[in-house]
């Protein structure tokens, strides 16, 4: 066993920090007052090369593997979670697909533009009718020649302002419920895609959730993503893949938490001493740093998991579920310990403390989670020799 | 063009910095390369960029300057040298960096070298213009714009505040300035490129220098710390005396009227 991480990617990680720290955190709260991130720090971030984090090399990305991912993503959550967010849905849920799934000139159309974030991809399963229950969705593909025609809409997609590439979900076969689904590549200039109104959130400022319409919609046959009738088991495919990311996403998001806390106990004094010397506090932060450790080992078992090409639907699915859940609850004990101040907005606790409740909710709720988990449980005793679990 | 950089690794100021024993405590120090030097290697590469060629970086400094050369190549640079003193030298000055640089580009083709300014840990300034003396080649300090046009060279320089414009040729030497350019970040796949750029290592011996040529010419007698500002203080009563108070305290005190 070896916890330690190759020297390539403590370098890449080393360099991730500093432009996270020296330039994104400096424009964090320029970012919370305009809700949009600044052109300086988008360019900065593709001449970083940060949106190829995932794609291949051939295709001129990083092409890292889940744990080198999982280092960078968690140097992307010690800062604003809107940015963490475009670049996460970028390298994660919005290229992912294409990734694992395209054809090889799909690849090559779709890839190399998306590497240096030309093309900024985005994930559009979602529908007013179709949340957790994503089989339930309404777009309706249907085949005219070599085209397909897609009707319907979609919503709370992310990245779908600025995004260029969305890999779609539809109905192909309304009679095969959730075996007659396919994903679509769709490209933001077919006829008949537009953006609808882009929501207003509780936090998560800087990335844009949007609705999407889809008025007869033409998508030629070739973006077809993966086999006809794949599309859900596609889509759980991408998200499954992205839990581990987000769970390391959620880790740094804590560790700056704690970090802000540091800070805090020791300079903030109250009845003549530091609070750091109250034992209350000190506990707090133990168990702040108890949760971490144990997310830490938790994220990394899961990628070095996937990277060893194990079966992890089980882990991936705790680890989402634990590293949102720890997120919140270190979020709501950093606002408790700065006392007044963590609930201003002069200061950076609030803001993580809103936009950490996302987390249990996007990419598969906490009940979904616990539904994932419980089902992998059924299976391995069905697996087993026990008989009599149907 | 044949471009070079001398750079340094020093300590962070910006980070914590503790003096022990009449050193810098160099365990728990943040190491980076010299900010300075930073815009020197920004610019060499902006240049080649512009006029082709190729750019070399190099230090006198020890095992650990790798770090900062492998930097200086994930940005851009193309090669490296480690001119490494650690077995060989206890401590030198800038008299020792010059000299063995001097060795060092004794045999080299220089189209244009760029340093730093100056290095932030002793700020002496004095590498940069004593090795374009010894190379006997021109030098123009503390440049915030370069333009090469051929041989001929267009060059702003900074002089407190005021720009001073001079016109010089190549081979030259300069030392870059704040305001010159916004150094680059290293991007994620040029530092893993940094790593299979070459990244040649010397010492004194390979330079046929031996210790004694290169010898210091000045000892450092102390190091200390500024020492901790002290509360700031509060004046107090009707405006016109805390006028008149602060004026006399200007002139007596701070001694700046
Ligand atoms: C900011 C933001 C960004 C998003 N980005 C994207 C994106 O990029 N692409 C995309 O496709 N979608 C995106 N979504 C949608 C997101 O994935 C869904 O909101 C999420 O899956 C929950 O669906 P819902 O909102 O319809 O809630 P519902 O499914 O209606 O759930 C409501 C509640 O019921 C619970 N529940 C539902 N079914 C069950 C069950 N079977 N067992 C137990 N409990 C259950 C849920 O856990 C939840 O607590 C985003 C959402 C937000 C808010
Ligand atoms: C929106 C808002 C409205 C407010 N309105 C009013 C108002 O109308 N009038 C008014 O007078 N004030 C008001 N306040 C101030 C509020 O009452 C204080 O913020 C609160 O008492 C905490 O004080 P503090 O912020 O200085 O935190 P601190 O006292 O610095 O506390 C920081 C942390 O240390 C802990 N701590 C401190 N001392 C101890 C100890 N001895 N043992 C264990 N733990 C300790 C605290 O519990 C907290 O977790 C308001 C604050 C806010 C945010």
């Amino acid at each position: 066993m070896d916890f330690s991480f190759s020297e390539d990617i403590e370098l890449l990680r080393e360099g991730v920090r500093k432009f996270v720290q020296e330039e994104v955190e400096q424009a964090a709260m320029e970012i919370e007052e305009k809700n949009e991130i600044p052109e300086r720090i988008f360019e900065m971030t593709k001449d970083m090369g940060l949106f190829g984090l995932s794609i291949p090399e051939e295709y001129g990305g990083l092409g890292l593997d889940m744990v080198g991912k999982c280092a960078i993503y968690e140097e992307l959550g010690k800062t604003h979670n809107g940015f963490t967010t475009l670049v996460g849905a970028h390298t994660g849920i919005g290229s992912v697909g294409i990734v694992e799934l395209g054809t090889e000139a799909q690849k090559q159309k779709y890839l190399p533009k998306m590497a240096t974030g030309e093309w900024i991809g985005a994930f559009a399963l979602t529908e007013p009718s179709a949340g957790s229950n994503a089989a339930n969705m309404k777009t309706r593909a249907e085949k005219k020649g070599d085209k397909y025609i897609i009707n319907g809409s979609k919503h709370y997609i992310t990245n779908g302002l600025d995004g260029h590439v969305f890999t779609v979900m539809a109905v192909t076969d309304p009679e095969k419920g959730a075996k007659g689904i396919t994903s679509f590549i769709v490209e933001k200039d077919f006829p008949g895609f537009e953006v609808g109104a882009v929501e207003e959130k509780m936090g998560l400022r800087g990335s844009h959730s949007v609705e999407l319409f889809f008025d007869d919609m033409e998508v030629p046959e070739e973006n077809v993503l993966g086999e006809e009738g794949q599309g859900y088991v596609n889509a759980l495919k991408i998200l499954a893949n992205g839990r581990a990311g987000l769970a390391a996403r959620n880790l740094g998001s804590c560790e700056k938490l704690l970090e802000h806390c540091m800070d805090y106990v020791f300079e903030r004094e109250q009845f003549g001493k530091p609070i750091f010397e109250q034992q209350v506090i000190q506990h707090k932060l133990a168990d702040i740093t108890m949760e971490i450790e144990a997310l830490r080992a938790l994220t990394y078992r899961v990628a070095w998991m996937t990277d060893q090409k194990q079966r992890v639907v089980k882990e991936a699915a705790v680890a989402k579920l634990f590293g949102s859940e720890v997120y919140n609850r270190v979020a709501d004990a950093a606002v408790q310990i700065h006392g007044g101040i963590g609930y201003m907005k002069e200061y950076p606790i609030e803001r993580y403390y809103r936009d950490a409740r996302i987390t249990t909710i996007y990419e598969g709720t906490s009940e979904i989670q616990r539904n994932i988990i419980a089902s992998q449980l059924k299976r391995e005793v069905k697996k087993s020799t026990k008989a009599g679990v149907k | 063009m044949n471009i070079f950089v001398i750079m340094k690794r020093t300590f962070d100021t910006e980070e914590k910095i503790a003096v022990n024993d009449e050193q810098i405590e160099e365990e728990g120090a943040e190491f980076i390369i010299n900010p300075y030097d930073e815009y020197a290697v920004e610019e060499a590469i902006n240049l080649r960029e512009e006029h082709g060629g190729e750019v070399t970086v190099v230090t006198v400094g020890e095992e650990e300057s790798e770090k900062q050369l492998r930097n200086a190549l994930a940005m851009g640079a193309d090669k490296a040298v480690l001119i490494n003193t650690e077995d060989d030298l206890e401590d030198g000055d800038q008299f020792t960096t010059v000299k063995i640089l001097e060795a060092f580009f004794e045999e080299k083709e220089v189209g244009i070298i760029l340093a730093g300014n100056v290095a932030i840990d002793e700020a002496s300034g004095q590498v940069g213009p004593r090795l374009a003396e010894r190379l006997d080649i021109p030098y123009v300090t503390t440049i915030t714009s370069i333009n090469v046009d051929g041989k001929t060279v267009q060059i702003e320089r900074d002089v407190e505040g005021d720009v001073e414009k001079v016109e010089t040729y190549l081979p030259l030497l300069v030392t870059c300035q704040q305001g010159l350019n916004e150094p680059r970040y290293p991007s994620l796949p040029g530092i893993m490129k940094a790593k299979k750029k070459p990244l040649e290592e010397l010492e004194l011996d390979d330079l046929d220098l031996e210790e004694d040529d290169v010898e210091a010419k000045t000892k450092t007698v102390d190091i200390f710390l500024p020492p901790e500002k002290e509360a700031g203080k509060v004046l107090e009563g009707e405006v016109d005396d805390q006028v008149t108070e602060l004026v006399a305290l200007l002139r007596n005190e701070a001694k700046v009227l």
